[in-house]
């Protein structure tokens, strides 16, 4: 792939060669960002079409199994996102303003902020494993029924309820993971100055992805934390 | 229009580099194409395989050639390899991935990179689908129903879902492309309203492959997920739902039916223009009506499941919304016969293949109807009826429309012409060995012979007989194409740069095209389909 057939005004080198000019291919990749986050909304929603119809079915065991998370662990966690999605905003104003060293330092912040998210929540995961509330065959809701003699826990729909647990944060902490490798890349090419105020699409199309993560999770949070904390009578 | 001897000397993407890696890190849109062509024929030919070993079977009232056993994976593996391993990736991923870009002025899709990755994805998931079939297969039927996919079938249903899982992906990513490069790799001067309909077609398949393949693909994780570990979200002797499977698996798969017929609709609306000399009529209804079918046919999924124990009020809703998605796709079929009304009409083989769709859809649709109506639909459910209806569809629409394609756009994608009385030869022989087969099965559902089974009451073997018939001509009819194309890349006749005389940016490029398609960026100032002004071909490819 040399050159274009009418290369002739002064070329950025990274022009690709079937654009026309950098600010096309800047709205290319940022629309081609917007409508995978489309598909990933459509991803996540089946989970939450499904989440919706058993807590409504099973609001009983949904509550009871939202109550046994760790809800200071939770917000702890949505905190720790909320300032990964304040560093990648300033990350890529640092990126438009050319400012090299700040945006290494912020897309860094960045993946500790990101690899934190993933410890706690590995933490959480190490409890429930002990708790027994892993779904398979060692699953176990004896100690919610014990918790709340008050309300009518069926072990199954208590199982249900961990499935989509595990899956949809599973599924966000897979999303998680694939962030902090990307935001690896980037700011090793931050690194080597590959990012200037004319070009900075991937710093900014993978902002877009990691705000995209952090909002998933800002809808994970109260769906599966927060259902039903009131004190049982 | 350059001459036949500097077209043949001339640097194009066929010739411009040689060698095998040359094709695997291929970056241009026309070889990608090309590799998708080689892999879905592929496909297309294991599929095939698998329908003639079913027909086979069906040839006798007696389950004689294969077991009961065999025969579920035998319908299976036809269903899940036609549907995602070659109906779905058919005419986006081959001529569209040739010709999106050629159409709109531009040097390539947006992401060139996504697009080889997506062709990658498809061959992983083509080896582990092959892989899967080789060490046994999966019995549930293309669609997986729960709960026999995940707790009582016991036979490969985890790799033949992660096959698809991945395909999906390609699938997913080939739309991407195709959005962002409609909307921002366009030529000055091709407006919204001057793109070939082939576009807005494929414009409006993209949007479908985007926001419903995302769900079969967690629906298909959920059901992988469920069968290793015993989720049991959709057991329901653990209070789990199966209808919720069935709901989230027919938001994407009804769809995906849209997914293969409307790029076939691209198709034959630049098939039908060209070849009767007219613009073709009311372009903005048939643009809309693409967009119209997308947004309809995510609306009526449920209509699979009118036996399934859905309620009577979600169930009529559902009916008269898939009502609705006729009224579009009944616009283009008059649209295209409106075209074609006092119009200087040429028999070319590509325009046998659009005829060929225009009536076999017309018949696919209809009876499409018959399937939406609550009280017929308790009737034929699950019957041959349901099997006739989707292959008139499937096969009468999508691979003629896909044929027909293949046939008018093979000088610009090779350079060569293929033999016009063999063409049409192969053209007739399709469309009476697909009737042959497949009206029968109208009838045969209809006196009630459920789908599914390796044995039927001998009452119903003539109709049988005619249709396993039918299915060997329409064999015959299917490797013919093949072997003249390969024929013709040597031997053809050299083709100019527009041999039909048709519109369309496209054709103002060599044949084949040079890698950056265009020696400078197109200006278009006319509107499509400017048939008035475009002079006919001499020979007008009436040759005998």
């Amino acid at each position: 792939m040399s050159h274009s057939p009418s290369a002739v005004e002064q070329h950025n080198p990274a022009l690709r060669h079937h654009f026309a000019d950098m600010e096309q291919q800047r709205q290319a990749s940022s629309l081609g960002m917007w409508v995978f986050l489309a598909t990933e909304v459509m991803f996540f929603g089946g989970m939450f079409c499904a989440y919706l119809i058993y807590r409504y079915w099973y609001f009983n065991e949904f509550a009871a199994g939202s109550r046994s998370l760790d809800i200071w662990l939770g917000t702890i966690n949505t905190a720790v996102l909320i300032c990964s999605s304040l560093t990648v905003a300033l990350g890529v104003r640092a990126a438009q303003m050319g400012k090299r060293k700040l945006l290494v330092i912020l897309l860094l912040l960045t993946i500790v902020f990101g690899l934190a998210f993933l410890g706690i929540k590995g933490v959480e995961w190490y409890t429930k494993f002990q708790e027994h509330h892993i779904p398979g065959s060692s699953f176990s809701a004896d100690d919610l029924i014990r918790e709340y003699p008050q309300i009518r826990i069926d072990p199954s729909h208590e199982q249900i309820f961990f499935s989509l647990y595990f899956a949809m944060t599973g599924l966000h902490a897979l999303h998680m993971i694939i962030g902090v490798g990307i935001f690896t890349f980037l700011t090793y090419y931050a690194w080597k100055g590959r990012y200037t105020p004319e070009y900075h699409n991937p710093v900014e199309i993978g902002g877009l992805y990691w705000h995209f993560v952090d909002i998933i999770w800002i809808y994970l949070f109260p769906l599966l934390y927060l259902i039903d904390r009131k004190p049982l009578k | 229009m350059a001459t036949a001897a500097i077209t043949a000397e001339r640097e194009n993407y066929l010739n411009r580099e040689y060698g095998i890696r040359s094709w695997l890190l291929t970056t241009d849109h026309k070889r990608i194409a090309l590799l998708y062509l080689l892999s879905i024929t592929f496909f297309f030919f294991i599929g095939g395989f698998f329908a003639l070993l079913i027909r086979l079977e069906l040839l006798t009232p007696a389950g004689d050639l294969v077991q009961a056993d065999t025969y579920n994976k035998l319908f299976t593996m036809h269903g899940q390899v036609m549907v995602f391993f070659f109906l779905i990736p058919s005419i986006p991923a081959v001529l569209g991935n040739f010709l999106v870009p050629l159409m709109i002025g531009a040097r390539d899709l947006a992401f060139p990179r996504i697009n080889l990755l997506s062709w990658y994805l498809y061959i992983i998931a083509g080896v582990m689908m092959l892989h899967c079939i080789l060490t046994g297969g999966a019995d549930t039927g293309w669609t997986f129903y729960t709960p026999f996919s995940t707790a009582f079938s016991n036979t490969k249903v985890v790799e033949a879902g992660l096959a698809i899982f991945v395909a999906g992906f390609s699938s997913i990513l080939t739309g991407l492309n195709f959005v962002v490069t409609i909307h921002r790799m366009r030529a000055p001067g091709m407006t919204w309203s001057r793109l070939p309909l082939f576009i807005w077609a494929h414009y409006a398949t993209s949007i479908i492959q985007l926001l419903g393949t995302p769900v079969l693909a967690v629906t298909l994780l959920l059901v992988v997920l469920e069968r290793a570990l015993h989720l049991g979200i959709f057991d329901p002797t653990r209070g789990g739902d199966p209808l919720l499977f069935q709901h989230l698996f027919w938001f994407y798969s009804h769809p995906a039916v849209y997914i293969m017929i409307l790029p076939a609709m691209g198709v034959v609306t630049e098939i039908v223009p060209c070849f009767s000399r007219k613009r073709i009529f009311g372009y903005k209804f048939v643009a809309m009506s693409s967009i119209a079918i997308a947004v309809f046919g995510f609306l009526v999924w449920a209509h699979h499941m009118f036996v399934a124990g859905i309620s009577l009020y979600s169930a009529l809703v559902f009916s008269i919304l898939s009502y609705l998605v006729a009224v579009p796709s009944a616009i283009k079929v008059f649209n295209w016969t409106a075209t074609m009304y006092k119009g200087s009409i040429s028999f070319a083989t590509p325009m046998l293949y659009a005829l060929g769709f225009i009536g076999l859809f017309t018949m696919g649709g209809l009876t499409g109807l018959f399937l939406a109506a609550l009280g017929i639909d308790v009737h034929v459910t699950d019957t041959y009826f349901v099997i006739a209806h989707f292959h008139y569809i499937m096969v009468g629409g999508a691979v003629m429309g896909y044929l027909g394609g293949m046939h008018f756009w093979w000088p610009k994608i090779s350079g060569r012409m293929y033999p016009e009385f063999l063409g049409k030869l192969a053209a007739m022989i399709v469309f009476i060995g697909f009737n042959l087969t497949f009206f029968p099965q109208f009838i045969l559902g209809y006196l009630g012979m459920p789908r599914r089974y390796w044995q039927y009451p001998p009452e119903f073997q003539v109709l049988n007989v005619l249709s396993t018939a039918g299915s060997t001509i329409l064999a015959v009819g299917y490797l013919l194409p093949m072997v003249y194309f390969l024929w013709s890349m040597r031997y053809g006749k050299i083709a100019e740069d527009n041999p039909w005389g048709a519109s369309g940016l496209e054709w103002t490029t060599t044949s084949p095209p040079p890698t950056f398609n265009f020696e400078r960026t197109p200006e278009v100032t006319w509107e499509a389909y400017d048939y008035a002004h475009i002079p006919a071909p001499e020979e007008a490819s009436v040759e005998p």
